[in-house]
């Protein structure tokens, strides 16, 4: 037969394909980012009101640290450089690190931790690929090396201070310059905060309780951190809301640190800190919600995402009471990142269909 | 300091005198190696890496003498799989030995076919079919492209073709 | 009351926007013709039918034109009356993707005829003639697969523990199913009775998405009305995969299909509720499958809605039915958005598997495959309905780590895309999942055929030994004989020899 085919009124027409699914992605990396950093603006907030400009300084010093080199790195690995510093993670990293370090530090700490962070991800292959929390790991090692430093922090404004506390410009001039006002120095300033001093005070035999009634112990937790540590959590309970992140690893961390806490001051009050003050002190809240929660670092199975949580915990409260340091949020975190591997080994579901092994 | 020095010295020595016992007293694995690195070779018998088949090669490269990048059917992968298994440095496919690929089959012109028999007595899994002085062919489902029927073939009416399509 | 209730929640899943309004908002068009048809012999599972007819020929609806092949297999019917213009290979889409079939080009007369012969037969008795019945008469599942049916109500005849009927349509923007439930639902319900008494089933449940209401209340009354005490109507949560035959499975009854075998081990069998209604159109009206319910939607169509196909309508006759394309359409899917597939052109023909056409508008489907790394955040193993670790099986699939693929399940994935949508590095997991599938699938084969060549190579090892030690043992048999042979005729020379001075001695003597 050679007639033609007979020639429909609409002539066929050519498509481009692309592979299924094809419904479009409800989340993005950037966003999530994005979403991680609006969490923490409470915090911030809570933080520069009790103890000054510092946070601020440190965060405007590690972040373009943090970015330069990102920036530096993925060009040396030939990389595309925009697109990886478009997805936020560098200025998480950095602003994490600012929180975590003292707020009265020469400009060259927080920079140098701004280098670090952003070495220890990308030199492991850049986003995703980093076992451990490069936040983490740059705290730690400038712990260890400027263990002078990294210890003075400032009293809250607020209680019984005695002395007239640095001003924004003040602060300013001792990041960059190093210059105090005439006739003081770094010591007439700084003091330990309050795990720190709690630490101290229970190894001088001197009982919690006492302690709790100077102005070293405010409501519920140490002066000013108990309510940083408030309003970490806000931003963590958002997170939570906001779906990015789940909630197996902040209650498991917390769970970690409280359980003990409240057995062992229910033995001994007189010798061990209560569990309020373990939860919001120190770095409790800002590890259980922004750091252990980290996905790259952590377990991601949900049942090893409690294992994980319950781990950072434990070690933290072992740390902050017998161990060396006043606070143990990051060295737990640290340890328990290397353990993650194994932890997920053996903690994958079932898959359907599957016998029980 | 004592204490340490003489915990550390006595960890040592009984963790060499358990070692020791260990190497001496739980059973050999011998056969079981040669075994692992057949399991990771194809198998096809082509010889082409200079053995005269597979567990002889496999042989070879447990006793040392042999490279693990002598194998063509096995490419990269099977390479690899041998890198990991012995911890040794994985090498590019020494290209110089031949091209035998598990992604080609033999194929008998059967217009030239003189019916000698050579191919089918060379052929390590006897893939061809055909009696002395009749037509031979190739079972293109069990030919594993080895190659060894193309030289003895007086008429050269062997080639390799791709297995599929 | 009809209904029953589930066992078990799914784990995982996702709930999608249904997009199905616009194409549920006018009844089914029927008696739409296209001027020409393209019928594909092997657009079913299994293997391909077999032509019975000539270039030339004149059809009438409802006519064979392709046998069954071997099974599984089933036949092929003109869709219309009209002539047989031409026998030759085409594309066709099938279930999962795109493939060459002899096709069946008829240039239709636009009368509909009806095919005369053999559709006055009453329904037989017999099971077994019943299912060779439903075997020639083409049907195969409408759920979007399209296996024969036949073979898969064979496989639990007798051992069905519970029929379940899916009218879950989890999929967005696919409704050919709502609407046919809103429409026939007797029909449908009497369909499912009588494939209840094909696999002796003595439990139906007839599963519906809690988002079709009217579905619902209608099939409700079909139930009630046609009074069989073995149907049940459960209505299920709307989450996407929940139709997807195993997690339909698990989702009513609690229990899993073992990995790699299929439902009718454990005693169930999962049939769409448009093969139910092909079923009573063939034993009440003697009726093969020669249309199907299609859904044309998308935001690139005029006007999206629900039509009654004949098999093998080129694409682009039906969007001309629903008013065309609108000027923004860039892509068009066979299926539904999130497991169906992208077709290159609009000439190609509709089959037994086609359930949807999407005429993707601008900004409604995915348009950028740009990705960023994996952040392990897990939230693809959250939503994986087999309980997978896509974010695991991403690496091990990069690595061609075949050992790792088996064991975190690989083959268990049901490429449902889940994990795509959730992923916020936007990778194409489903995508990477079917290529490393293939990848496996190759190296499945290799090793098989090492292994087969390595016993090959052993048995001629052996059979060329056992020719050597026969040749051996024959030739020490030989000499034996040789030697035995020596020694006799040795004795028998020494015999003569002494006879023979025998007799000289008795000579000798006076």
């Amino acid at each position: 037969m050679n007639e033609p085919e007979p020639r429909p009124s609409t002539a066929p027409r050519r498509f481009e394909t692309a592979a299924p699914p094809h419904a479009i992605p409800t989340r993005s990396v950037p966003a999530i980012m994005r979403r991680v950093l609006y969490a923490l603006i409470p915090a911030a907030a809570a933080y520069t009101w009790f103890f000054g400009i510092g946070l601020v300084i440190n965060f405007a010093i590690a972040a373009p640290a943090a970015l330069a080199t990102e920036a530096a790195i993925l060009s040396l690995r030939r990389r595309p450089v925009r697109r990886a510093l478009r997805d936020g993670s560098a200025l998480v990293t950095a602003a994490l690190l600012a929180f975590a370090l003292p707020p009265l530090l020469p400009w060259w700490i927080p920079a140098l931790g701004g280098f670090v962070a952003i070495a220890a991800k990308q030199l492991y292959g850049g986003l995703g690929k980093n076992p451990f929390n490069p936040a983490m790991v740059a705290y730690a090692l400038l712990l260890l090396s400027f263990p002078i430093h990294m210890t003075q922090w400032l009293p809250p404004r607020m209680g019984d201070i005695d002395y007239t506390p640095l001003t924004a410009i003040e602060q300013v001039r001792y990041s960059l310059f190093d210059e105090l006002p005439p006739k003081r120095t770094v010591d007439a300033y700084t003091r330990a905060t309050p795990l720190d001093a709690v630490k101290e005070g229970l190894r001088e035999q001197r009982s919690f309780q006492e302690m709790s009634a100077t102005s070293l112990i405010g409501t519920f937790g140490g002066l000013g951190w108990e309510w940083v540590s408030s309003f970490v959590a806000f931003g963590g309970l958002y997170l939570l809301y906001a779906g990015i992140i789940r909630w197996q690893i902040p209650v498991a961390t917390l769970a970690g640190i409280a359980v003990p806490a409240m057995l062992l001051h229910m033995v001994d009050p007189e010798r061990f800190a209560s569990a309020a003050f373990h939860l919001f002190s120190g770095a409790a809240m800002l590890g259980a919600f922004f750091i252990a929660t980290d996905p790259v670092s952590a377990s991601t199975t949900d049942r090893g995402r409690l294992i994980f949580g319950a781990g950072v915990g434990l070690l933290t409260y072992a740390i902050r009471t017998w161990g060396g340091y006043p606070d143990g949020v990051a060295f737990a975190v640290l340890l328990m990142n290397a353990a993650v591997p194994l932890i997920d080994r053996f903690t994958r579901p079932r898959i359907h269909g599957h016998a029980e092994r | 300091m004592l204490t340490a020095v003489t915990v550390l010295t006595g960890l040592s020595l009984a963790l060499a005198a358990a070692l020791i016992a260990a190497s001496r007293w739980l059973p050999e694995r011998g056969d079981d190696a040669v075994e692992r690195i057949e399991r990771l070779l194809p198998r096809i018998q082509c010889a082409q890496c200079g053995y005269p088949g597979c567990r002889p090669y496999a042989e070879a490269i447990l006793a040392g003498e042999a490279e693990i990048n002598r194998c063509p059917p096995g490419g990269e992968s099977t390479i690899r799989a041998l890198a990991e298994l012995l911890g040794r440095e994985p090498t590019p496919l020494d290209t110089s030995l031949g091209s035998a690929s598990m992604d080609r089959v033999a194929r008998i012109d059967e217009t030239l076919c003189i019916g000698c028999n050579l191919c089918a007595r060379a052929c390590p899994v006897d893939a061809i079919v055909g009696l002395p002085q009749r037509m031979h062919t190739v079972i293109a489902r069990l030919c594993t492209g080895c190659e060894l029927c193309v030289p003895p073939c007086p008429v050269d009416c062997i080639e390799m073709v791709p297995r599929h399509g | 009351m009809v209904d029953v209730t589930f066992e078990r929640y799914l784990t995982g899943g996702i709930r999608l926007a249904a997009n199905k309004t616009a194409s549920t908002e006018e009844p089914i068009l029927r008696g739409f013709i296209p001027p020409l048809l393209v019928i594909g012999l092997h657009q079913h599972g299994g293997t391909s039918a077999v032509p019975i007819v000539a270039v030339g020929q004149k059809v009438a609806k409802g006519e064979p034109i392709a046998l069954p092949g071997a099974p599984p297999s089933t036949g092929v019917h003109a869709s219309s009356s009209g002539r047989v213009r031409a026998i030759e290979e085409r594309l066709i889409p099938t279930g999962t993707k795109l493939r060459a079939s002899l096709c069946i080009v008829i240039e239709t007369d636009g009368e509909d005829r009806r095919f005369e012969g053999g559709s006055d037969e009453p329904w037989p008795e017999s099971r077994e003639v019943r299912i060779e019945r439903v075997r020639l008469a083409g049907i195969a599942g409408l759920g979007g697969a399209a296996f024969p049916t036949a073979t898969k109500l064979e496989a639990v005849a007798g051992t069905c523990k519970v029929l379940i009927v899916n009218g879950a349509e989890c999929e967005p923007y696919i409704s050919c199913d709502d609407m046919l439930m809103r429409e026939a639902p007797a029909e449908i319900v009497a369909g499912v009775i009588r494939m209840a008494d094909l696999v002796a089933a003595p439990r139906v449940i007839i599963a519906i998405e809690r988002d079709k209401p009217r579905a619902l209340e209608a099939m409700r009354k079909a139930v009630t009305a046609a009074g069989d005490p073995r149907l049940a109507i459960c209505e299920i949560p709307t989450v996407y995969p929940a139709g997807g035959e195993r997690q339909l499975i698990e989702l009513l009854t609690g229990e899993e299909v073992p990995s790699g075998a299929y439902p009718s081990s454990i005693g169930y069998v999962c049939q769409n509720v448009g093969t139910a209604y092909a079923i009573e159109r063939l034993a009440a009206r003697g009726e093969p499958l020669t249309s199907r319910i299609v859904t044309v939607t998308g935001g690139g169509v005029a006007r999206p809605r629900n039509v009654e196909v004949p098999i093998g309508t080129p694409i682009h006759y039906l969007i001309e039915q629903c008013g065309g394309y609108r000027r923004n359409v860039v892509r068009l899917i066979h299926g539904g958005s999130m497991m169906g597939y992208a077709l290159p052109a609009d000439d190609l023909p509709t089959t037994k598997a086609t359930s949807c056409i999407i005429a993707a508008a601008e900004g409604e489907v995915r348009e950028s495959f740009e990705e960023w790394a994996c952040i392990r955040c897990g939230e693809c193993a959250s939503v994986c309905p087999a309980r997978l670790q896509p974010q695991e099986l991403l690496t091990a699939a990069a690595a061609r780590d075949f050992d790792d693929l088996e064991a975190l399940g690989l083959d268990d994935c049901i490429e449902c895309g889940c994990c795509d949508v959730v992923c916020p590095s936007h990778i194409v997991l489903t995508e990477r999942f079917r290529g490393a599938k293939r990848a496996f699938a190759e190296h499945a084969r290799r090793l098989a055929l090492s292994a087969e060549a390595e016993e090959r190579h052993k048995r001629r090892e052996r059979r060329l030994k056992q020719i050597e030690e026969d040749r051996r043992a024959a030739q020490e048999a030989l000499k034996a004989k040789l030697r035995a042979d020596e020694e006799a005729r040795r004795r028998a020379v020494a015999a003569a020899v002494e006879r023979a001075r025998q007799r000289k001695r008795r000579d000798a003597e006076p």
